[in-house]
């Protein structure tokens, strides 16, 4: 084990940790401050119960999102110190750019809306939820940001041994990092709606607050409706621009390893890296390939063995996380359709609400799914093209790196389990 | 000045403000097992800075986010060489922000007593690592050409690093003790101000030893003996310093908190001041320390930050005012249920 190694892994486990509470965080605020706003709006007193019952699993989710982050960004500097320095310039100022127009707000304003019940107004009260929500998904904008630059580098110029920024508009619209915010962004908002919906449908399942939660089931459903249709649209879009700047990436995906016309798309394959072609391919589907990469059935696409070996994402891994992703963003919107006929007697369908219950893990499923395709396809460059993985480490012991591991796994283990009963609790005990 | 010396100092700035503001935070952190007799005594001082404390913690991570974006090499020798330290402040920051958290949501007192204790622990522990790890940077870090760290954890235990660390943790314990006063009533108040004026004398006999062996330990006067008008540095820290003691005698805590604060400040600076341009100095050979002037960004780079930064951070400021003056007076019962 060396360092690039459990460097790796660290990040990993610190990342999708922190990403199993951000997309609640993103997609719940703005239900919640919906929800409030209907109060002011109505004087109704159950959409004051709902903010609150809601208002406070969305807490104990923000707590461990905020403390999470703050790992993460100065993970950088301690794990991967070779490749901080080589972007520094460009990706070092998208981060303190997401500090100070982002994180400020809403880590200010959460604690106003927390204590802040009798010292605002309604409105006020209302207002401030609203700018926390838009706070976190600006902080999401300028972290996809950078991320995107990772997966495909423009606006730069390679002088004094790093990568310096030559044009900082290329940078904010690179068309990689608005894709994915555009994918990234419903992807919380489908998950905030199936975490609404599965509890809602516990306690309808029960028969108790019918009020409250059916309301709150039907504004979900409509969030997580017009999103989970959106994300379709939007993936094919990435797909499209992944196949273009990333061509490894897609052959990935699919296991594709000649360099074919009409390319096809196996339901099922499983592939042999090691003697460079799928041991199983069942269900052959010529020309699909070609048709999501470019749009078109004829077209070309690249197979892996025209990428130098050194130069292959984990093929394995990168198939597995997109058909599970695309699996489930398929289920997602059915899931939706059918909730939209049942809408209006909703406790009349116990089979729909346990279902909908049960469901609630599937977009966490998704959403890492879809990071691993991100981040594990994009191997074994950390910024694609021009520094490799293995070359950004920091130039540490390796017995630092284990222990910090441990101690993460362990730290992070017990957090979660903490953040997993406190949210079970209070989603069971229902509304005051 | 230049870019280059305008983003030093804006550097220092931001740690500054971060060792203001969190550092009540930390201060009331470490003071819960000392001051808070009862459960309902502990709430209060909890819920003090409940309301504050995450938009505090902004202040660390713009810091970083900056050094990140300013001098991104200074931030990849600085985080890496201080390895082990910081993951240790930042587990400690990871307890300490769930606790405030986590706390109040089982009615038990086994429960409370666990977090009230992960909030003393990322209390203290991050007060004086700070600490330690800046009195190693005003001393000089053994770090090669290549910017590879030559030491482990205990090269930074060494007697000026601790120092160091007991100063930082005097002047948070008094800046959280004033907070106290001003935010509790009646008992927990008295104990309070008592603390506040006893930790006074200290806290002055540290930062006397602390001036003291930085004579010996590091170069910190240099500018100062340079430029002797910078001295000016000096005399408004001690003059806050003398402010709390003043204004903490008058019963008016307020005016002392912001002695405090400034005592904070100016410590702050008196190191900034004294470092420049250095900000990473090695020990092994001057040649190899990291300065302003060859760790930082590019000019577009550097303007580009500029400008955010000087649009948002007044903003910032503005609406950090603005939620104080929200929440200001004493902890209620308001503030105690949600
Ligand atoms: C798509 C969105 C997204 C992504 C990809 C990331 N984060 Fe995150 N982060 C958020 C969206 C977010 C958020 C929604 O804004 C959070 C979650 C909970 C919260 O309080 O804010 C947050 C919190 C958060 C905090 C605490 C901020 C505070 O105190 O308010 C930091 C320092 C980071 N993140 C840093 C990172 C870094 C360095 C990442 C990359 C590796 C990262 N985040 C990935
Ligand atoms: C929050 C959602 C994210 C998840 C779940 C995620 C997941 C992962 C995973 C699984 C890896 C390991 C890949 C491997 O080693 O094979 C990885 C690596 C990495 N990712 Fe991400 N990532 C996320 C966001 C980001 C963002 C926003 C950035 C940068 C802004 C980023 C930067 C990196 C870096 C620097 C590495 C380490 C080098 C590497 O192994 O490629 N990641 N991430
Ligand atoms: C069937 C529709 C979908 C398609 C065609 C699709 C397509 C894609 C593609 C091509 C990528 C790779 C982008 C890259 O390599 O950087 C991706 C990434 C990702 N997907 Fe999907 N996706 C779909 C549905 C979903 C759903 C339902 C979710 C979660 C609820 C999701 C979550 C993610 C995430 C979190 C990423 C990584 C971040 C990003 O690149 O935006 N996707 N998706």
């Amino acid at each position: 084990m060396d360092v690039v190694f459990l460097s790796r892994l660290q990040f990993a486990a610190a990342t999708m940790f922190h990403f199993l509470f951000v997309p609640l965080t993103l997609g719940l605020s703005v239900l919640v401050a919906y929800m409030e706003t209907k109060y002011v709006r109505t004087g109704d007193e159950t959409y004051l119960r709902m903010t609150k019952f809601w208002g406070k699993l969305f807490l104990i989710n923000f707590a461990i999102g905020v403390v999470t982050g703050i790992t993460l960004e100065f993970q950088f500097g301690t794990n991967w110190s070779r490749y901080s320095e080589f972007v520094g310039d460009i990706f070092g100022s998208l981060l303190a750019i997401e500090a100070t127009a982002a994180f400020f707000l809403e880590s200010t304003l959460i604690g106003v809306w927390v204590f802040g019940w009798n010292r605002l107004s309604k409105r006020a009260h209302a207002i401030v939820m609203w700018l926390v929500a838009a706070a976190g998904n600006i902080s999401a904008i300028w972290i996809l940001t950078a991320n995107g630059w990772m997966q495909h580098p423009v606006g730069y110029t390679i002088r004094n041994g790093r990568a310096e920024l030559t044009d900082f508009s290329a940078v904010v619209f690179n068309k990689f990092s608005i894709l994915e915010f555009f994918h990234m962004l419903p992807a919380a908002f489908i998950l905030a709606a199936f975490f609404v919906m599965g509890i809602s449908a516990y306690h309808l399942l029960k028969k108790q607050h019918v009020d409250l939660f059916t309301r709150s089931f039907k504004m979900a459903l409509v969030f997580g409706l017009i999103f989970s249709i959106f994300i379709v649209i939007e993936g094919d879009m990435h797909g499209v621009h992944v196949t273009k700047t990333q061509p490894a990436k897609l052959a990935a995906m699919e296991a594709h390893w000649e360099t074919t016309t009409r390319a096809p798309i196996h339901l099922f394959a499983i592939p042999d890296e090691e003697n460079e072609r799928n041991i199983i391919e069942i269900g052959t589907l010529p020309g699909l390939l070609s048709l999501l990469g470019y749009h078109d059935f004829d077209a070309e696409v690249k197979g892996l063995k025209d990428f130098p070996k050194d130069e292959r994402p984990p093929v394995l891994i990168t198939l597995i996380a997109f058909r599970g992703m695309v699996g489930l963003g398929t289920l997602f919107p059915l899931l939706m359709i059918i909730g939209l006929f049942k809408r209006n007697r909703l406790t009349e369908s116990p089979l729909y609400l346990r279902v909908m219950l049960y469901a609630i893990p599937l977009p966490y499923i998704a959403i890492q799914l879809g990071w691993v395709l991100a981040e594990v396809g994009r191997q074994p460059w950390i910024v694609y093209g021009i520094m490799k993985t293995s070359d950004a480490a920091s130039p540490i012991a390796v017995s630092q790196v284990f222990t910090s591991l441990i101690a993460f796994i362990l730290v992070y283990g017990l957090l979660g389990a903490v953040a997993f009963y406190l949210i079970i609790k209070n989603a069971r005990k229902g509304p005051e | 000045m230049d870019l280059q010396a305008i983003w030093f100092f804006l550097w220092g700035l931001l740690w500054a403000i971060f060792f203001m503001t969190d550092g009540f935070d930390f201060g009331v952190g470490t003071l819960i097992p000392f001051l808070g007799k009862s459960d309902a005594d502990r709430s209060v001082m909890i819920n003090s800075v409940g309301p504050l404390w995450d938009g505090n913690e902004v202040w660390l991570i713009t810091a970083g986010g900056v050094t990140f974006a300013a001098f991104p090499r200074v931030y990849a020798v600085m985080f890496s060489s201080f390895y082990t330290p910081l993951m240790l402040i930042l587990f400690a920051l990871i307890l300490r922000g769930v606790s405030f958290e986590f706390r109040h949501q089982v009615d038990s007192p086994v429960w409370r007593k666990v977090w009230e204790t992960c909030l003393f622990i990322g209390s203290v522990l991050p007060a004086i690592l700070f600490g330690v790890a800046f009195a190693n940077i005003f001393k000089g870090i053994p770090i090669d050409q290549e910017g590879v760290f030559h030491g482990n954890l205990f090269t930074l235990l060494n007697p000026y690093g601790l120092l160091g660390g007991a100063l930082f943790l005097v002047l948070f314990l008094q800046h959280g003790a004033v907070w106290l006063s001003i935010k509790t009533e009646g008992d927990l108040q008295k104990r309070s101000v008592n603390a506040a004026n006893k930790i006074w004398p200290v806290l002055l006999t540290a930062a006397v030893i602390f001036l003291i062996a930085s004579f010996f330990a590091t170069d910190l006067y240099d500018n100062y003996l340079a430029c002797p008008a910078l001295f000016i540095v000096c005399i408004i820290t001690v003059a806050a310093l003398l402010g709390i003691k003043i204004f903490l005698k008058k019963g008016a805590y307020f005016k002392a908190w912001f002695s405090s604060s400034l005592t904070i400040v100016g410590a702050t600076f008196f190191g900034i001041i004294g470092l420049f341009p250095n900000m990473f100095p090695s020990s092994i050979d001057p040649a190899f320390s990291l300065t302003a002037r060859n760790a930082s960004s590019s000019p577009l780079t550097l303007t580009i930050i500029l400008i955010v930064v000087l649009i948002f951070i007044p903003v910032v400021i503005c609406y950090q005012i603005w939620t104080y003056n929200l929440f200001k007076g004493k902890v209620t019962q308001d503030d105690l249920t949600y």
